[in-house]
């Protein structure tokens, strides 16, 4: 157990370490020349050098990158070429937002999901699994860009249900905050809910159908209760499993949803710099996004062996 | 647990068994409504898309500035026309045939890059590590970061987003090839191959491929709405099909702008994404019921 344990973070880190190479190297093969850019184009050769080394862009890349990952252990990610505000404060900034909003997307995604996975498996053949399975596969088609169009259309501009776009805080206006976050986090949910609602119904189908829950139904036990107690609960690794794969995506994937309903997160943040060519924020903003994806993938992988113990023993999953 | 393909593979390697499994699994297809539905829906779409000169009323790129804003159902203009008084049909025909393109290009991609390395991985176990590793660490990336990373470095464009998509697609397409790989090169008709004195690529190449065939057709009826949703999302933020080329996410992404004005050039783009997808997920779920029996519709990426 802690051996396995003891793996997977090293794998992990060694990936976080692999994927900072990429990342590193993928930024330098971008086109443009950072020194260039900052000094201005009529700088004379002697300015532009200056600037190179100031920057440590004259060194050799390998010791760059050691340079970099020595600061970004320590916190210090850089500073964006652009505004000059130190990029770890432009996350600081912006992360909580994207994190706010997939936890509450996440919430309606499992809220969602697992109700309709649970309904379709237990009326097998009748409506509610047409239904169910109709819903998923909508939401498996439709983009969710398109879906936050029409529901602001909708729901914001024609019905005024929910604020178009903007972002309050949840810390300093709980409603205010959780009500602004409504309508993105319902969007995000909902599409993301289609995979969790597919993995549940198959997963119960398989559990209702087994031995032990016949041996249940045999001696008695109500149907409400066979279903919750035994088949939800062993579906239950499933849904961690795929919460949790969706919850890495859910940060990346927020990029969209932040877009169209105007949500100062990460994903804005990702975008901005993108487009701005500043290339110090896409270093670490592509970084800090990897390292919470494999963060999060490690954290389930280690909640398996805590729900499910026979994996303790068989190791590797995903 | 033997399947399907490996129980009605020929052994002496005449000819591969798939042929048979095929004809099995395309009855099977046949007598799924849900498959055929998608079938139909999956017909019409690319029909569209091939067929757009054809069956646009005009060029996509055409200004009418004096008839912006159009309402749907106007004469000249079925769909009605956007803020510079383009043709929403003739856009929403070629954008649907922009996303098949790079649909199929990352297809196409995934498959050229991802089968062979997913073979040669599965096969010999010291390429395993290196080839496995590398599928771990695009995997490490989440799929839109890296589609965003890959498009800011190669630039915008139908290629670049076909590329971009493509590259992502392709650790997945890896994982199960080499999976596909493992199972079958245990196989016994793998084993007899062997015993025959057949090399490493013949053995690969007739016996283990054609068998692994129904895995990677699956996998590609994943890849495509999933490229289709990301060509969508790249054009949507700025990233993929630049205009005035016509793409539904510039489009949609367009429509954004003015959409108090009127919704409806915000509307039938969607729809065409909408569609083009959910004709590939439904034909895509039949497919894999018929070719797989062992799965009943699972696993999707997100």
């Amino acid at each position: 157990m802690a051996r396995h344990l003891l793996h997977r973070l090293w794998q992990s880190a060694l990936t976080l370490v692999l994927a900072s190479i990429v990342v590193f190297a993928g930024i330098r093969a971008l086109p443009g020349d950072p020194a260039t850019a900052m000094a201005g184009e009529e700088a004379d050769p002697a300015t532009i050098q200056a600037v190179r080394a100031r920057l440590g862009l004259d060194q050799p890349l390998p010791v760059q990158y050691l340079k970099f990952a020595g600061r970004a252990l320590t916190g210090d990610l850089g500073v964006s070429t652009r505004t000059g505000t130190p990029v770890g404060e432009l996350i600081r900034a912006t992360l909580p937002v994207t994190v706010q909003l997939a936890v509450y997307a996440m919430a309606v995604a499992v809220l969602a999901g697992t109700t309709a996975g649970v309904l379709a498996a237990v009326f097998r053949g009748r409506w509610p699994e047409w239904a169910a399975n109709a819903l998923s596969l909508t939401a498996l088609s439709v983009p969710t860009f398109w879906l936050g169009i029409l529901a602001v259309l909708y729901l914001s501009v024609h019905l005024g249900w929910f604020p178009a776009s903007g972002y309050v805080s949840p810390f300093d206006h709980p409603v205010r905050g959780l009500y602004y976050l409504t309508l993105p986090a319902l969007i995000l949910g909902l599409t993301h809910s289609a995979v969790l609602q597919r993995q549940t119904r198959a997963s119960m189908t398989g559990t209702l159908s087994a031995d032990f829950v016949r041996t249940a139904r045999a001696k008695g036990l109500g149907g409400t209760a066979v279903v919750f107690r035994y088949g939800l609960r062993n579906s239950l690794i499933v849904v961690v499993t795929v919460v949790g794969l969706q919850l890495g995506g859910l940060i990346g994937g927020a990029v969209v949803t932040e877009r169209i309903f105007t949500l100062p997160g990460i994903g804005k943040l990702t975008l901005d710099s993108v487009f701005t060519r500043d290339y110090p924020v896409v270093q670490a903003v592509v970084l800090v996004i990897t390292a919470s994806y494999i963060v999060i993938n490690l954290l389930v992988d280690v909640l398996y062996t805590v729900i499910d113990p026979r994996i303790r023993v068989s190791g590797r999953s995903r | 647990m033997t399947t399907a393909a490996a129980a009605t593979a020929a052994p002496d390697g005449a000819l591969p068994g798939p042929g048979r499994t095929h004809g099995r699994a395309l009855r099977t297809l046949v007598r799924n409504p849900m498959g055929v539905a998608g079938g139909i829906l999956l017909l019409i779409v690319v029909l569209a898309g091939v067929l757009a000169p054809l069956l646009a009323p005009g060029p996509p790129t055409e200004v009418h500035f004096s008839t912006p804003f159009q309402q749907p159902a106007t004469v000249g203009f079925p769909l009605g026309t956007d803020d510079l008084g383009r043709d929403i049909l003739s856009r929403v025909l070629y954008g649907t045939r922009a996303s098949l393109e790079v649909g199929v290009l990352s297809v196409l991609l995934a498959v050229v890059a991802g089968v062979p390395l997913g073979l040669l991985a599965g096969y010999w176990r010291w390429l395993d590590a290196l080839v496995s590793r590398l599928a771990d660490l695009m995997l490490a990336f989440p799929f839109l970061i890296l589609a965003v990373g890959l498009a800011a470095i190669n630039g915008g464009g139908l290629g670049n987003a076909a590329i971009a998509l493509g590259i992502a697609n392709v650790p997945a397409m890896i994982r199960v090839v080499r999976a596909e790989t493992l199972r079958l090169a245990e196989a016994d008709f793998v084993l007899a191959a062997h015993a025959m004195d057949a090399g490493p690529l013949r053995v690969l190449g007739r016996h283990i491929l054609p068998n692994a065939l129904s895995a990677i057709i699956v996998q590609a009826t994943l890849v495509m709405p999933a490229a289709v949703l990301g060509e969508a999302v790249l054009s949507f933020l700025g990233l993929g099909i630049q205009p005035p080329d016509p793409s539904l996410g510039i489009m949609l992404s367009d429509a954004q702008n003015y959409l108090l004005r009127t919704p409806w050039p915000g509307v039938f783009p969607g729809l065409a994404i909408a569609l083009i997808c959910l004709g590939f997920n439904l034909f895509g779920d039949a497919l894999r019921d018929a070719l797989d029996p062992r799965t009943s519709g699972s696993g999707e990426r997100s």
